[in-house]
């Protein structure tokens, strides 16, 4: 139909099913509410509820709660691309597109962008409710943007390997609860709500250099302007291997599901 | 263009590593410029083969091609020529209307401005336009269909492939649709359609393809079928079950086709409608036995197949109660 070269196809593939899922955001806007009253209610609970028992050091727990609950949020997030392809792929929607001539990997990369946008606006309105609280980051701007992008890039990897989850559950309530068993230790054991030094030795190891962990570690240290040791950079690594194994592994599901 | 539309080779295709064998060894031939009937009911093979036609999943042995493309190697050109349209409807809820097939417009690399001139027209065309703005979610069961239908028509496919264009559909939205199709007929297009309804497949295809167990029972023009199992059913309602069983000791000669008997209930094919039901009548009337009602119709597609295959055209998937996809079915 057309001598366009058909990388750029591939990108204008992935930009129409991104606006069609953002769109979708948008009109069923209760998804989006429960993604942010969700990580409100953490902060809430943690700041007030449990926080004057947990001892920080020489940082507010505030200041030590809410790059925690940031980097929760956005892995969180990425629980509804499982979600959202389980539904597509219930629907039938699948089956039309692999029907249409476009690239096979759109459905998915137009998935995973879309979520990334809808992370985006969730971070913005938890870090305000951090403000109002009492967040005071004292790292500066830039590195707070920094860590921003790093924990967008992270969830948008991690989003590829619920992708292959949503792929392959059978409906999307299934899709979710798959990932649960996932989520939860990597985000409870890990130094996103609490020092992992109180934790039992056991579980320290885990709780120290899982990639969750690395990341909530690097997040908080540019956000805080404490220094964070290579936390940063492995968890970028981490994000790179984990995009590189599994949206592949993802892909390859796609085109096979049928 | 080849001389074909669709051309197929012995299309194997199972599922569940191989303990279901949906389709066992098919061969179609589908001209061009006609609507061409897959029958069968369901479980047959049809959605099937539509989705093995249409690049979705490729078949386990055999060849097919479509537009002279082979669906396995050529699928993207397969895909640029087909537009497919299917029972469940799929539009995506969440989008209107328009925005629906400016995003299947754009899938099929239009120009934006071209993808939304061809939303519009085909809206115009299918009597949307009033529910352009509107959210797919909020549509009728027809409207959906129209709207799936248009979908399939963005890129102008020279071929459409219609997996039950109707089930579902109320009487007056059926026949819109009927109209639509034979519209499009018109135009050139060729369709290839998969009915569960005789009386669907006899209006609209000039050539049928019967289907049970993932084989072809039988292939011909409607009336070539037709002929095949005599012009008409007769039906007699009894009013006791000893009544049908006595009646039908005295008709039985009256049937072309094996006799059907449910309770009180007897059908068979006759070959000549009015004729046979007055001869049954008087020598009914003659022994004392008397009907709770009469009926003389066309031909179903359990007619037919009780007629092809001596069984019942059995319900075996439960694929319209649960729309989930994967390899369920057959």
């Amino acid at each position: 139909m057309s001598s366009r070269p058909s990388l750029r196809w591939a990108i204008t593939d992935v930009a129409t099913i991104t606006r069609r899922n953002i769109l979708a955001l948008v009109r069923v806007p209760i998804s989006v509410v429960f993604a942010i009253v969700q990580p409100v209610m953490f902060v809430l609970l943690f700041r007030y509820v449990f926080g004057g028992a947990i001892r920080t050091g020489s940082t507010a727990y505030v200041n030590f709660l809410i790059p925690g609950i940031l980097v929760q949020t956005t892995i969180f997030g990425s629980i509804g691309t499982a979600i959202g392809l389980a539904e597509d792929l219930q629907r039938g929607l699948i089956e039309r597109f692999r029907a249409l001539p476009m690239a096979r990997m759109a459905v998915l990369a137009g998935r995973t962008v879309a979520d990334v946008a809808r992370n985006v606006l969730v971070l913005v309105v938890i870090t305000a409710v951090g403000f109002a609280v009492g967040f005071r980051p004292g790292g500066g701007v830039v590195p707070y943007l920094e860590a921003s992008l790093l924990m967008l890039f992270f969830a948008f990897c991690l989003s590829w390997g619920f992708a292959y989850v949503g792929l392959a559950a059978p409906n999307s309530e299934t899709a979710q609860a798959m990932t649960f068993p996932v989520v939860f230790p990597l985000t409870f054991a890990s130094s996103i709500f609490v020092p992992v030094t109180g934790m039992p030795g056991w579980l320290q190891g885990f709780a120290r250099n899982q990639p969750v962990a690395q990341a909530a570690d690097a997040v908080r240290g540019l956000m805080l302007g404490q220094p964070h040791g290579s936390s940063a950079w492995l968890t970028l690594a981490w994000g790179l291997g984990i995009l590189a194994v599994l949206a592949p592994l993802a892909t390859a599901r796609f085109r096979r599901a049928g | 263009m080849p001389e074909y539309a669709v051309e197929t080779e012995d299309v194997v295709r199972t599922f569940r590593d191989g303990s279901v064998r949906a389709l066992d060894g098919v061969s179609l031939r589908v001209p061009r410029g006609q609507v061409f009937g897959l029958l069968g009911p369901n479980g047959s093979g049809k959605t099937t083969m539509i989705r093995i036609l249409s690049t979705i999943i490729a078949p386990t042995a055999g060849t097919a091609r479509v537009n002279g493309f082979d669906v396995v190697h050529d699928a993207d050109k397969v895909r640029r020529s087909i537009g497919l349209a299917g029972q469940f409807a799929t539009v995506d809820e969440n989008l209107t209307g328009v925005e629906n097939l400016r995003m299947i417009g754009r899938l099929n690399h239009l120009s934006t401005r071209d993808a939304l001139a061809k939303a519009r027209e085909l809206l115009d065309r299918f009597d949307l336009a009033d529910a352009a703005n509107r959210i797919a979610k909020t549509y009728s069961g027809g409207m959906r269909r129209r709207l799936d239908l248009a979908a399939a028509l963005v890129a102008d496919p020279p071929l459409l492939f219609l997996d039950e264009p109707t089930t579902g559909l109320d009487p007056q939205s059926r026949l819109g649709l009927w109209n639509i199709i034979e519209g499009l007929v018109e135009g050139g297009t060729t369709v290839l359609l998969t009915t569960q309804y005789l009386e669907e497949a006899d209006r609209l295809a000039r050539q049928l393809v019967v289907l049970d167990h993932g084989r072809v029972i039988a292939q011909g023009t409607s009336s070539e079928l037709k002929s095949q199992l005599g012009a008409t059913v007769l039906s007699l309602n009894f009013a006791s079950a000893p009544d049908a069983e006595r009646g039908l000791g005295l008709v039985s000669d009256l049937a072309a086709t094996p006799p059907n008997v449910e309770g009180t209930l007897v059908e068979f094919t006759v070959r000549q409608g009015p004729a046979s039901a007055a001869d049954a009548l008087r020598r009914l009337d003659t022994a004392g036995i008397t009907l709770a009602g009469l009926a003389l119709r066309e031909p179903s597609l359990d007619d037919v197949f009780l007629t092809l295959t001596g069984h019942r055209a059995e319900d075996e998937t439960s694929d319209v109660a649960s729309p989930r996809r994967r390899g369920r079915r057959r």
